[in-house]
């Protein structure tokens, strides 16, 4: 039972913690709360679907179907991702500075929104289609323990989203004006972390040279198997045993997100003097 | 807008073409075939040498019905195998030392190590 709790923790983990922050990082944005349910149950369907299809997937490319399915869902995930955190840079400071202007932002908030539907049904597929296949497993070898394994995934499940839940209540604690450095940044590592995890999957396809495996060994000091590292894994992409390759994937996406939000941020007229308004006004409440 | 879409354009492109540079340093050669049996949720050896300083083509046929997770931290890998198929993963190159890994469907009996000698 703890076995099933753990594994369906740490693939729930994964996907409620994206959703979390991605759900924290549009709260401005009118209609959001529709798109994430329509995005989370694409996300189960797609993964239900991945699952019947696994062998499929899995014998397409001989043999390495599975590593570029999952390096193609990272990569989409990351550039929808890239896009949400240039967006942001250049429209968050409206959206957050009056409800007036909210009128004009909605017909580029529904194109955002279309984004997030798609990240957080990506997340869900990927991390989903495991559990599915995982689920499955037990439910198809006809042990006595089947129903207790059940739930104990039923617990991971519950546990995972609830860490999801805590950093999406904890995030919009964040006072206004640190709130899109924060969620900006959270939204920033995350895209690196799942280059980081693409870059893996296309070396285990031999499609990539690893450069250095591993570049370093923290296993140690810091596993990956335990809360810590699972943690860190989901969020900033932290890996014990990193391929050199890795680290190259990470910090070309991390450098590439940053210009580009700088850019869009500077391209963006509106930005600095509603961000300036939007200091005034709070100076005002604080007042 | 317009410029927010065409510097995104030009981001995009910037990025596909980083990722055109580093498409020549795929083509890499393979020395040997490793095999690894999964039966009754356990693997078939339960170890297996390997020669370090190598890059492995390890191919992992399930012969149980229920899909089978392959993962090890220790090589940094993890591929789902499903019921009644068979897998390729590539390894390595390793340093000489033991490598665990584990069914993680089925962590109790579905345990080896993959030593590098």
């Amino acid at each position: 039972m703890l076995g099933t709790l753990v594994i369906v923790f740490r693939e729930v983990l994964e996907a409620a913690l994206l959703i979390g922050i991605v759900a924290a990082a549009t709260r401005s944005i009118p209609g959001r709360n529709r798109w994430l349910l329509a995005g989370l149950l694409a996300g189960l369907s797609g993964a239900a679907l991945v699952a019947a299809f696994a062998d499929v997937i899995g014998s397409l490319a001989s043999g390495i179907g599975q590593e570029l399915f999952n390096a193609i869902v990272l990569g989409i995930a990351v550039l929808m991702l890239a896009w949400h955190n240039i967006w942001m840079a250049s429209h968050g400071a409206e959206l957050a500075a009056s409800a007036r202007n909210v009128g004009s932002a909605i017909r580029d908030g529904q194109r955002e929104c279309s984004i997030l539907l798609v990240v957080v049904g990506l997340a869900v597929l990927r991390e989903g289609s495991e559990t599915v296949l995982f689920l499955y497993g037990i439910a198809a070898s006809e042990g006595a323990g089947a129903s207790t394994m059940l739930a104990g995934g039923a617990i991971g499940l519950t546990l995972g989203v609830a860490v999801g839940y805590s950093i999406y209540a904890g995030l919009l604690r964040v006072p206004m004006r640190w709130f899109f450095t924060a969620t900006g940044l959270l939204v920033l590592l995350l895209a690196a972390g799942m280059a980081s995890q693409a870059a893996r999957f296309l070396i285990q396809a031999d499609l990539l040279p690893s450069l250095a495996s591993p570049l370093w060994d923290t296993s140690a000091s810091l596993p990956q198997s335990s809360i810590p590292g699972m943690l860190l894994h989901s969020l900033i992409g932290y890996d014990a045993r990193p391929a050199g390759m890795q680290l190259v994937f990470y910090v070309i996406v991390l450098v590439l997100i940053a210009v580009g939000m700088r850019l869009a941020n500077r391209a963006s007229p509106s930005s600095a003097t509603m961000r300036s308004q939007l200091n005034l006004q709070q100076k005002g409440l604080a007042s | 807008m317009k410029r927010f879409a065409m510097g995104l354009t030009a981001w995009i492109s910037v990025t596909l073409g980083l990722l055109g540079l580093l498409a020549p340093a795929v083509a890499q050669t393979t020395d040997a075939d490793y095999q690894l049996v999964i039966q009754d949720h356990r693997f078939q050896p339960a170890e297996l040498t390997v020669p370090s300083g190598k890059k492995i083509k390890l191919i992992i046929e399930n012969r149980d019905a229920t899909p089978e997770e392959f993962e090890s931290h220790a090589l940094n890998r993890e591929k789902v195998i499903v019921g009644k198929s068979s897998a390729t993963i590539f390894i390595g190159p390793l340093k000489p030392g033991r490598y665990p890994f584990v069914g993680e469907f089925n962590e109790k009996t579905a345990q080896g190590v993959i030593v590098a000698k």
